[in-house]
C-alpha cells in the first residue's frame, strides 16, 4: 500500500453503497444516537448504524422514534434516523415539535415509489412535495439532496451541522438507487469529515430558552442543566419557554422560525454552464446521474447545454430564479429531470401552472433515462 | 412557596383533583432532598400539561400522548441522578399506549403519573380508553358500553417494576415518594374526578364508590428488580470505510472492454447469483473498469427469484439504469420468469440460458449451455459468468478466476470449473 502526497496510505477501489457512507460519515461528524425502525429501502443504513454508531436504539415505531429523538436532543445528545414515506409520515406531527422546540436531528430520508406502501423496493422522488409542506403553517424545514456518491459522503457533516447551527431538524433526501446500488468507489476520495462544532450558553444571565441570537437562532442548552432552568414546548410559546395563545413576543418567536432557516440554510447546488448555451436541464437527486449524462450525450452532439444540480432543495434558493431566468427571458428552454410524475421540484418553484419554456420529464418504477432527458431537450 | 414552584396557583378548576397531585409531587421531591434542576417535568397535552409554569424543574410539554416517549429519551440521554418525572392524562395514556409498554419493557428511568379522571377533560368531557364501564360522557350518555384498560396491570405485564393505583384523595406523596426511587420506569395512577364533566354527566358520583364499582381498586405491581435502561458509554465503533471493512482491489489486469456493458443475471434465492455478480465486479475493478451492482428479488428474500444487475464501464458510471442489457445470464426457473419481458424486449445482445429452460422470442443472440448440469445449482451463476467471460472480451476470464480463487467461494467451487474456464 502506497502513501499520498499528504501522507496518508493509498487505497485502492472498493465496492460500496451509498448506505455505508452516509452512515459512518454521520458519525464522523459527531452523530452519536441512531434511532431505528426498519423500513425498506432505509433499514441497510439502520444496519451499518448497529455496527458504528456510539448508540443504536431500536424503537417500536417512527412515533416513537422521532420521540426519543426530541427527547435525546432536548438533552443535548445529536440523533439520526433513516426511514422512507410511510415512516415520514408518522414522524411529521413529531417533526413539528421537534421544529417548534428547536431541537437539531437529522432524517435521511429513503425515498420508494408510491402512493401508499407503494413498491418498496423500486426508487422515487416522490417525498419533496409532502417535505415542502411538512410543517403547519409551511415552515420550512432544511432539505438537502443527495445527487451523487460522493455526497453521501459530504453532505451528511453538513446536514448535521445544519441542524447543530440552526436548532432545527434536518432532512438528507435521498432514493433507493442511491443507498442501495454497489458502485466501484475510489476510497482515496474519502476527505476529512470534522465532527460539527457545537456551542452552548455561556452567558452570566439567567438563560431564556428561546432568546435568540443575531443570526435568530436561541444559543442552546440540554434540560437538566444544572446551572441554568431549561423550558420546552411544542406550543406557541414567548422567550421563556412558556406557552402563550397569541402575544406580540410568542408570535414574534413563531415568524424567527421559518426567517432563521431562510438565512442559515447552506446554498448548495452544482451548476454547469457553457458559453451561449441553448437549455438548462435542472435536476436533483437520483435523476442528476442521467442528467449529466444527458447533458454529456447533448454536448457529444454539438449543442450546448447548461446543468443545475440542486442540492438545496428547501428552503428553496433565490439563486434558483437567478439562473432559470437568465433562460426564460432569453426564451431558451429550461427541462426539469425527476423521478417522480408530477415534477415536484417544478411545482415548487412555479406552482401548478409552469412558464412558457419550462418543460419536465418524468417517470416512475424506473429511474429516468438519459435518452428519455435528451428527447426532451431536443424537442 | 416550595423551591419546586415559581408560581403556587395550579391553573386548574377549583376541586380538580390535579391539584393533588402537583402539590403531592412536590412534596415527594421535597422528602427525597431532590434540587429543583435536578428534575424535568415533562408534560402531556391536557389539562395536567398547562402546569409546567408552576414549577421551577426544567419543564418540556409536548404532544399528546408522546409525553412518555418524549420523557424516555430524556432520560435515556441523562445520568441517573436526574429525576425525569411525566404527568399524562387518562387521554394521552390512550393515545400513546404503546409509548407507555415501551417504556416498561425497556425499564427506562421514568416516573409517569397517569392523572385518570377518566375522560379527555379539555377538549369537552370525552371518553378514553381508561373510562369504566358505565360511566356517562358527553358522548355516552347512557354510560360508557366498554370496559376500561388497567394500565397498572398493562405495564405491570410489560415489565414495570412499579406500578400503583391510587385514589387522588388526601396527601398521597409517600406513594409518588415510592415510585421517583424506584431505579428504572414507575407508573402512579392517580384516579380523580374531573368537575367541570364526570360530575356534570354523573351527578351523584362519588370517587371511592366509583373505584369500587369500575373494578379501579387500589393496589401497588411490583416486577422484578432488574437494571434501569442505559444507554451505551458512547464509545463509537470500527469505521465502516477502513480496509478492514470494504474489500479494496488495487488494479493488476486490463480489459478489452472500451466502453460500457451491461449485464443481468437471473437465478433462484440461495443459489449466489448476488455473489457471483459481486465477484464479477471486482474482477472488473481489478482490470480497470469503474462498475455498478444492485440487486432485486421478493422481500421474501430466501425464495423465489434474486437477479442481479451489473454495469462495467471504462468511464465512469453517471446513470446506472440499464434500458436494454448486453447480456443477460439465466441460471434457473425464477431468474427465467423474473426477467421474461426484459429478454422479449431484447433486440440485440446476448441470452446465456441453461439448456433445462427456454428462452423466449427475442431478438438476442440465445445461447444454450448447461449451467446446472456441470456445476450444480450452488455454482450455476458464477460458471454461468466464467462462461460469459470465456465468449466475451469484457475482462479476461483469469481477471475473474483470480478474484474467485480469492473469495469464500472458492473452496466449493470446483477446481476443475476454473482450469476449464482459464483454458
Amino acid at each position: 500500500m502506497g502513501r499520498s502526497m499528504d501522507g496518508r496510505a493509498r487505497r485502492g477501489t472498493a465496492l460500496v453503497d451509498g448506505s455505508r457512507l452516509i452512515t459512518e460519515s454521520l458519525a464522523r461528524a459527531g452523530a452519536d444516537a441512531y434511532i431505528g425502525y426498519p423500513i425498506t429501502p432505509a433499514s441497510l443504513i439502520y444496519g451499518y448504524a448497529s455496527q458504528r454508531f456510539p448508540a443504536i436504539l431500536p424503537a417500536p415505531d417512527e412515533i416513537t422514534a422521532l420521540q426519543w429523538m426530541a427527547g435525546l436532543a432536548a438533552a443535548g445528545k445529536l440523533p439520526v434516523s433513516a426511514t422512507s414515506f410511510p415512516g415520514l409520515a408518522l414522524m411529521t406531527e413529531s417533526v413539528n415539535m421537534a421544529v417548534m422546540m428547536e431541537l437539531p436531528m437529522v432524517i435521511v430520508l429513503v425515498q420508494r415509489l408510491g402512493p401508499s406502501t407503494g413498491t418498496a423496493t423500486a426508487g422515487a422522488q416522490d417525498d419533496l412535495r409532502f417535505l415542502y409542506g411538512m410543517v403547519s403553517g409551511g415552515y420550512p424545514v432544511p432539505v438537502l439532496g443527495i445527487a451523487d456518491i460522493d455526497d453521501c459522503w459530504s453532505l451528511p457533516p453538513v446536514a448535521l451541522q445544519t441542524a447543530v447551527d440552526l436548532r432545527t431538524p434536518v432532512v438528507l433526501l435521498t432514493s433507493k438507487e442511491m443507498v442501495m446500488t454497489e458502485r466501484s468507489f475510489d476510497m482515496n476520495r474519502l476527505g476529512e469529515v470534522r465532527p460539527v462544532s457545537r456551542r452552548t450558553y455561556d452567558g452570566a444571565a439567567s438563560y431564556r430558552p428561546y432568546e435568540a441570537d443575531q443570526k435568530g437562532v436561541p444559543p442552546f442548552l440540554p434540560v437538566g442543566h444544572g446551572a441554568h432552568q431549561v423550558r420546552m414546548t411544542a406550543s406557541t410559546h414567548d422567550q421563556d419557554g412558556l406557552l402563550r395563545h397569541s402575544t406580540d413576543e410568542a408570535l414574534a418567536n413563531t415568524r424567527r422560525l421559518p426567517a432563521k432557516v431562510k438565512a442559515g440554510t447552506p446554498p448548495l447546488y452544482h451548476l454547469e454552464e457553457p458559453e451561449h448555451p441553448e437549455a438548462l436541464v435542472v435536476t436533483y437527486g437520483i435523476t442528476s446521474g442521467a442528467a449529466r449524462e444527458a447533458v454529456r450525450m447533448l454536448q457529444q452532439e454539438g449543442l450546448k447545454i447548461s446543468l443545475l444540480v440542486a442540492r438545496t432543495l428547501i428552503p428553496v434558493l433565490g439563486a434558483y430564479y437567478t439562473i432559470l431566468d437568465r433562460y426564460l427571458e432569453r426564451e431558451l428552454p429550461v427541462i426539469f429531470a425527476e423521478e417522480n410524475l408530477q415534477g415536484q421540484f417544478a411545482a415548487m418553484l412555479f406552482g401548478e401552472r409552469l412558464p412558457d419554456g419550462v418543460r419536465f420529464v418524468g417517470d416512475i418504477g424506473h429511474m429516468v433515462t438519459p435518452d428519455a432527458i435528451v428527447r426532451e431537450v431536443r424537442r | 412557596m416550595s423551591e419546586f414552584l415559581v408560581k403556587p396557583d395550579f391553573p386548574y378548576c377549583k376541586g380538580c383533583g390535579h391539584h393533588q397531585v402537583a402539590r403531592n409531587t412536590v412534596r415527594a421531591l421535597e422528602a427525597l432532598e431532590r434540587r429543583p434542576l435536578d428534575v424535568v417535568l415533562v408534560t402531556d397535552i391536557g389539562c395536567q400539561g398547562i402546569v409546567d409554569r408552576n414549577f421551577a424543574t426544567h419543564t418540556v410539554h409536548g404532544l399528546h400522548g408522546r409525553s412518555v416517549a418524549l420523557g424516555s429519551g430524556i432520560a435515556m440521554a441523562l445520568p441517573s441522578d436526574k429525576e425525569v418525572v411525566v404527568f399524562i392524562g387518562d387521554g394521552g395514556a390512550t393515545i400513546g399506549l404503546q409509548h407507555l409498554l415501551e417504556a416498561a419493557r425497556l425499564n427506562v428511568n421514568v416516573t409517569v403519573v397517569v392523572h385518570n379522571n377518566m375522560l379527555y377533560g379539555m377538549t369537552g368531557g370525552q371518553p378514553s380508553g381508561l373510562t369504566p364501564h358505565g360511566f356517562r360522557t358527553v358522548i355516552t350518555r347512557e354510560g360508557s358500553p366498554y370496559p376500561h384498560h388497567d394500565i397498572c396491570q398493562l405495564v405491570h405485564q410489560a415489565g414495570a417494576p412499579y406500578a400503583r393505583r391510587i385514589l387522588g384523595l388526601g396527601d398521597f406523596s409517600g406513594a409518588l415518594e415510592e415510585a421517583l426511587a424506584v431505579e428504572g420506569f414507575a407508573l402512579v395512577e392517580v384516579l380523580e374526578l374531573c368537575t367541570s364533566h364526570a360530575l356534570k354527566m354523573n351527578p351523584d358520583l362519588r370517587l371511592r364508590q366509583l373505584a369500587e364499582e369500575a373494578g379501579y381498586e387500589p393496589g401497588v405491581w411490583t416486577g422484578e428488580e432488574r437494571p434501569a435502561f442505559e444507554l451505551s458509554d458512547g464509545a463509537s465503533h470500527e469505521s465502516l470505510v477502513e480496509p478492514e471493512r470494504v474489500r479494496e482491489t488495487e488494479v493488476h489486469d486490463d480489459s478489452p472492454l472500451q466502453d460500457r456493458f451491461s449485464l443481468i443475471l437471473g437465478g433462484s434465492a440461495g443459489e449466489g447469483a448476488q455473489r457471483a455478480a459481486e465477484l464479477l465486479v471486482e474482477a472488473a475493478m481489478a482490470s480497470g473498469l469503474h462498475a455498478t451492482k444492485k440487486g432485486s428479488y421478493p422481500v421474501t428474500v430466501g425464495v423465489g427469484f434474486s437477479t442481479a444487475e451489473v454495469i462495467l464501464s471504462r468511464d465512469p458510471i453517471l446513470y446506472h439504469g440499464i434500458a436494454e442489457p448486453d447480456a443477460v445470464m439465466i441460471t434457473s426457473d425464477d431468474g427465467l420468469a423474473h426477467n421474461w419481458e426484459r429478454i422479449e424486449a431484447m433486440k440485440s445482445g446476448s441470452v446465456w440460458i441453461d439448456e433445462s429452460l427456454e428462452a423466449p422470442e427475442t431478438g438476442a443472440d440465445v445461447r444454450v449451455r448447461d449451467f446446472r448440469g456441470r456445476a450444480g445449482a450452488r455454482n450455476a451463476a458464477i460458471y454461468s459468468l466464467l462462461t460469459m467471460v470465456g465468449e466475451t472480451e469484457v475482462i479476461t476470464p483469469e481477471a475473474l478466476i483470480g478474484v474467485i480463487r480469492q473469495s469464500s467461494i472458492a473452496e466449493y467451487v470446483p477446481e476443475q470449473l476454473l482450469k476449464e474456464a482459464g483454458s
